[in-house]
């Protein structure tokens, strides 16, 4: 095969699949502003999210400071520079690690089960029975799941960055010698608000991300039961990796202000 | 006696064409379903049948043709326009397309709280009687779909579809999946509840005798266009020799059939 077209095939392919997901956005956006907003879907759908991720979030983060803690001391006694360990965990945690580990942790969990709901949905006609019910299935379906989890995720983050600063506090003060007193107020010495801002911005940029693929894979899922399956891992792999991307990007605005 | 003008049908379809890629599967299609009358379109497996009733309610967009409802052209009309359009159709789906995160009676009064109708108690009152004219009693209403068995669903779905009172009935395949006993009372039901509605009903199946219970007239659907089109009493006799195998489900005739 000629690899000059294998190359532009697969440029357009992405195109146009970058395309349709803008399209799909821009209409359940435009859709969802239009008219009345589904305030049972949205509750139903924000304590799905951000409730009932929670533990998943919270047991991410815990592990992810005490880690912290731990590599970091490794690196930084070379240097004679364990002080240092409090605002590294600090600032980790609430400017990467928190928003990223839980933006890709709520894509495993409530991505999935997005795309897997609507793909079920949209199989079973049930998505074609709203449209007859005088129902749009982007206002009802589609618009409250990205409200939901774009305002969830800054929440669960918030959450994930104390107990990931409480996961590097219970290593520090337990196993490499720090005061209580002193991790907490070293902690906060170098912490700024945009430390903090940038990573809930993060968050909200994510959360949006991770039910926008999941509403799209699942919403146009065909053929049954494997179409359904193929939707949700291409629904968790593409926002996966849509937050690694926005995760750099969203650094960059933030690093050149 | 000077001859009544006929009088306008309440569906009228023209020239319909619709493609799936390089696969065409609607070819120009024409069909009148008259005001009251309940017609059925007959074809096999893959022949376009519920393609039609996608692009009559507008989900799914034809290629080419003329949809009117009650005069009202739907090809290529307005988002408003369409809206208006389905608000006049029920439809019963083929798997009954129940919303599994709903109770029953949520399910039914669904159109009715969409269009805010009613407030949520009048809904369930409302939803409790339709329930009642499918042969449901009261204790079905808090049920979820998942625990009721295939012919409660099809009622479920049938009382959804006639919830609103439409002036237009679909059914897709309204007998599949059920034991003949059970689609026999589906299909008596369906036939009562469009006489009492004086509803316009439009059906497609490839079970015959759902069509000799339902149907007025009957159409049948090959290769993309209406080859056949009579009153349910001539299906034996149409004298078209596709229709003669169809009925008669003989595996030689005119009709290939795509293995």
């Amino acid at each position: 095969m000629n690899p000059l077209a294998a190359i532009g095939r697969a440029t357009l392919l992405f195109l146009a699949a970058t395309g349709a997901v803008v399209a799909f956005a821009l209409q359940a956006l435009a859709s969802g502003l239009s008219g009345r907003l589904y305030w049972r879907q949205l509750g139903r759908q924000m304590l799905e999210m951000g409730y009932f991720s929670l533990p998943v979030v919270g047991l991410t983060a815990i592990f992810t400071g005490m880690v912290l803690a731990l590599q970091s001391y490794t690196g930084f006694a070379r240097f004679e520079a364990q002080e240092a360990i409090p605002t590294i965990v600090v600032l980790s945690m609430t400017r990467e690690l928190g928003p990223v580990l839980a933006g890709l942790m709520v894509a495993g969990r409530v991505g999935a089960a997005i795309a897997a709901e609507l793909g079920t949905m949209r199989v079973t006609e049930q998505i074609d029975a709203l449209s007859t019910l005088a129902t749009d299935p982007l206002r009802y379906l589609v618009f409250p799941r990205l409200l939901a989890a774009t305002l969830m995720l800054p929440l669960l983050v918030l959450v994930a960055d104390v107990i990931g600063v409480m996961g590097g506090w219970l290593v520090s003060v337990y196993k490499l010698g720090f005061g209580p007193i002193e991790f907490v107020n070293r902690s906060f010495e170098h912490l700024e608000t945009e430390d903090v801002v940038s990573g809930l911005v993060k968050a909200a940029v994510f959360g949006f991300i991770v039910a926008l693929m999941g509403c799209y894979q699942g919403y146009r899922s065909r053929g049954g039961a494997q179409g359904v399956g193929a939707a949700t891992t291409r629904a968790v792999v593409s926002a996966s990796i849509l937050i690694l991307v926005a995760n750099y990007v969203v650094t960059e605005l933030f690093f050149s202000r | 006696m000077s001859p009544r003008p006929p009088a306008p049908p309440k569906i009228r379809i023209r020239g319909l064409e619709k493609r799936f890629g390089p696969k065409p599967v609607l070819r120009g299609l024409d069909l009148d379903v008259p005001e009251g009358r309940s017609l059925v379109v007959i074809g096999g497996s893959g022949s376009g049948k519920s393609v039609l009733i996608k692009c009559i309610l507008g989900l799914l967009k034809p290629d080419a043709g003329s949809i009117r409802i009650d005069g009202t052209e739907l090809v290529g009309a307005s988002r408003a326009t369409l809206e208006a359009a389905r608000r006049k159709v029920g439809m019963l789906f083929q798997g009954a397309a129940l919303f599994d995160s709903l109770p029953v009676w949520e399910n039914v009064a669904f159109g009715l709280l969409a269009r805010r109708l009613v407030d949520r108690k009048r809904a369930r009152e409302r939803a409790i009687a339709t329930l009642a004219r499918v042969g449901l009693g009261p204790e079905a209403a808090d049920l979820y779909p998942a625990e009721l068995s295939g012919g409660m669903q099809k009622r479920v779905g049938l009382a959804r579809a006639i919830a609103a009172e439409p002036e237009i009935l679909f059914f897709d395949e309204p007998t599949t999946g059920l034991d003949p006993i059970m689609a026999d009372v589906i299909n008596e039901l369906i036939r009562t509840l469009v006489s009492e509605l004086g509803a316009t009903a439009l059906s497609i199946t490839h079970d015959m005798a759902s069509v000799r219970k339902i149907a007025d007239r009957v159409a049948m659907l090959y290769e993309g266009r209406i080859i056949w089109e009579g009153p349910v009493e001539r299906l034996d006799d149409s004298g078209d020799p596709y229709v003669d195998q169809f009925v008669h489900g003989r595996a030689t005739g005119p009709i290939k059939v795509g293995v």
